[in-house]
């Protein structure tokens, strides 16, 4: 299987990436090539393996439902693209 | 005395035979003269580095040293570091100053260790050759017209051209180990969750493991002395003590069983490397080790099960660059979703534009279960092979990579090609278990890696065995001409 045109666009669309139209058919060719290697997979017979998402397959840590951090708005901000009043700016969302 | 490995640097400060002022404006110096034509650091800085060798040296006089105080490190350009940029290799984060200190490198502040700067990478950590950077590629000191290896390539060209006396790297499907192997290093990526990663820029945080890469396996003992240990912060830390590296580094190999998997040496392995392992293999015969052939079966699975974890991983914690918060931010976006999509189609590289696209993918309704969950099964098989060798076998040696350090641009245009140069490190990653590379001989002047897999939290076995090698082989003595 390979990919076409229209798979990478719908692809680039959910993971919120504009592509140009010259980046197009490169990212195509070399993501075809790509999924050629990954579908190597599909042979392997897994049945019965259960799947495997921590090397150590510990759990996740509680810890107690308390406050442990301070308010640092104005620190995180100042690395912000564009602010006003502590708030974050962006293009209007609402008509 | 940029000669000296971190271990004597360490010795003649604490002797005050030599000053951390003194050697951090030697290294600085040195940057100046050879890093132009290398560019293994994104950012120098001077300043920081001598206001820390000041009170490194205070230190000293005080009588409160550790053995880290007053040397001259370098950090992967994806530790955030309060107050010094933090670029990733991006242009996405080309302006990014991080409003707070990673873990691993507030450890290394607390021991007294001097910053000199920030070292290049590929994108994300998203390469094997460092030349995905938005700074351009880092060259390897041993030809220039070569990679370092990568993703950690600029440490990895900064230690070994002695552009400082040890770094930090990461290790997310070998970004540790094969550049430590192209440039004749010992690196080592520690046990999933030994080293914290607080602050360290994700890309697969299931995969993803800090850890050292210095010029000698006591050096990296050092290293990891300071860097490993239990974080709170960390959902994924391991709570468990943590050993004294340095002592057992003089342990005796007798009685040590060595299983060399006979997956690693079938084809596509280069004459060089192979018979580099087999006088590695004598050297520790000698050294009292038994060495066995052992079979990890499905160890040609690792490349595809990793092609999908880590790009499903990447695609999900790198979603939270979205031009709002931090980063880069397209001009004049129509609406919110043309800032997000041309402020990440923009600021990423093509290569991370990839594999987020592949884990975006690889994640989407309808095809979950045929790419992540078999990925994830396949994970499981990986490791149930490392399980069984490691009841034959203490631990395993096989080659870093299937050649030595190939030309800058040679693979550039083929991903898949370069992806298939990880194929002896992406197991252990997938295990989560940990492996120390180091120098095992040279081929037509470019070094050749070799790498030793353990058990689980067996760093310390680790570190003796690579110890005990050097101490009877001079290829981590070696330095490449003219610097």
């Amino acid at each position: 299987m390979s990919f076409d045109r229209t798979d990478v666009e719908k692809i680039a669309h959910l993971a919120r990436i504009a592509l140009t139209d010259d980046e197009i058919p490169a990212t195509t060719a070399k993501l075809s090539g790509i999924l050629g290697l990954i579908d190597k997979m599909q042979a392997v017979d897994t049945r019965g393996v259960t799947p495997l998402a921590h090397p150590l397959e510990t759990t996740q840590r509680l810890r107690p439902d308390t406050v442990t951090e301070s308010n640092q708005r104005d620190a995180y901000q100042a690395i912000a693209p564009a602010t006003e009043a502590g708030l974050y700016l962006v293009p209007k969302v609402i008509e | 005395m940029h000669e000296k490995t971190l271990a004597e640097l360490s010795q003649a400060l604490q002797s005050k035979t030599l000053s951390s002022v003194e050697l951090t404006q030697h290294y600085l110096k040195r940057i100046e003269t050879f890093d132009g034509k290398l560019n293994s650091y994104i950012t120098v800085s001077p300043d920081l580095a001598l206001n820390q060798a000041k009170a490194a040296d205070e230190r000293i006089a005080a009588g409160t040293a550790t053995a880290l105080t007053g040397i001259p490190l370098a950090h992967k350009d994806l530790f955030c570091t309060q107050g010094l940029r933090t670029s990733c290799g991006s242009k996405m984060l080309d302006n990014f100053i991080a409003p707070y200190e990673s873990t691993v490198t507030q450890r290394f502040i607390d021991a007294g260790a001097v910053t000199l700067g920030k070292t290049n990478l590929d994108e994300f950590a998203m390469g094997s050759s460092t030349e995905s950077s938005f700074y351009g590629p880092t060259r390897n000191p041993w030809d220039t017209e070569r990679v370092p290896g990568g993703s950690s390539g600029g440490s990895a060209a900064a230690v070994a051209a002695r552009l400082c006396a040890a770094a930090t790297g990461t290790d997310t499907g070998g970004s540790i180990r094969q550049p430590a192997g192209f440039t004749a290093l010992t690196g080592l990526k520690p046990t999933y969750g030994r080293v914290s990663r607080w602050g360290m820029i994700a890309y697969a945080s299931s995969l993803d493991q800090g850890g050292p890469m210095a010029r000698t396996a006591e050096d990296c003992a050092l290293m990891l002395q300071a860097m490993a240990g239990f974080d709170d912060k960390d959902s994924t830390s391991v709570d468990q003590p943590v050993d004294n590296y340095s002592a057992s580094l003089n342990d005796s190999l007798t009685g040590l069983r060595i299983g060399l998997p006979k997956e690693y040496f079938a084809g596509g392995l280069d004459a060089a490397t192979a018979d580099a392992i087999d006088a590695a293999v004598k050297q520790f015969q000698a050294l009292g080790a038994e060495v066995k052939e052992i079979s990890l079966p499905n160890a040609e699975l690792a490349i595809p099960a990793y092609y999908v974890i880590a790009p499903a991983e990447a695609s999900s914690n790198l979603s939270r660059f979205d031009g709002v918060r931090f980063g880069y931010r397209c001009n004049d976006p129509a609406d919110l979703t043309d800032l997000y999509k041309r402020s990440r189609g923009e600021g990423f590289g093509p290569e991370v534009k990839r594999r987020i696209m592949v884990g975006a993918y690889a994640l989407s309704a309808g095809y979950y279960d045929a790419y992540y969950l078999q990925a994830q099964k396949i994970r499981r098989l990986i490791k149930n092979d490392f399980m069984a060798a490691y009841e034959q076998v203490d631990v395993i040696l096989c080659p870093t990579s299937p050649t030595p350090a190939f030309k800058i641009g040679e693979k550039i245009d083929d991903p898949v090609s370069l992806y298939l140069t990880d194929i002896y490190t992406i197991t252990a990653n997938l295990a989560g278990v940990p492996g120390i590379a180091l120098p095992a001989g040279f081929a037509n002047g470019l070094p050749l890696g070799m790498q030793l897999l353990g058990p689980y939290f067996s760093e310390a076995r680790l570190l003796n065995i690579a110890h005990q090698y050097q101490q009877v082989t001079d290829w981590h003595q070696r330095a490449p001409a003219g610097y």
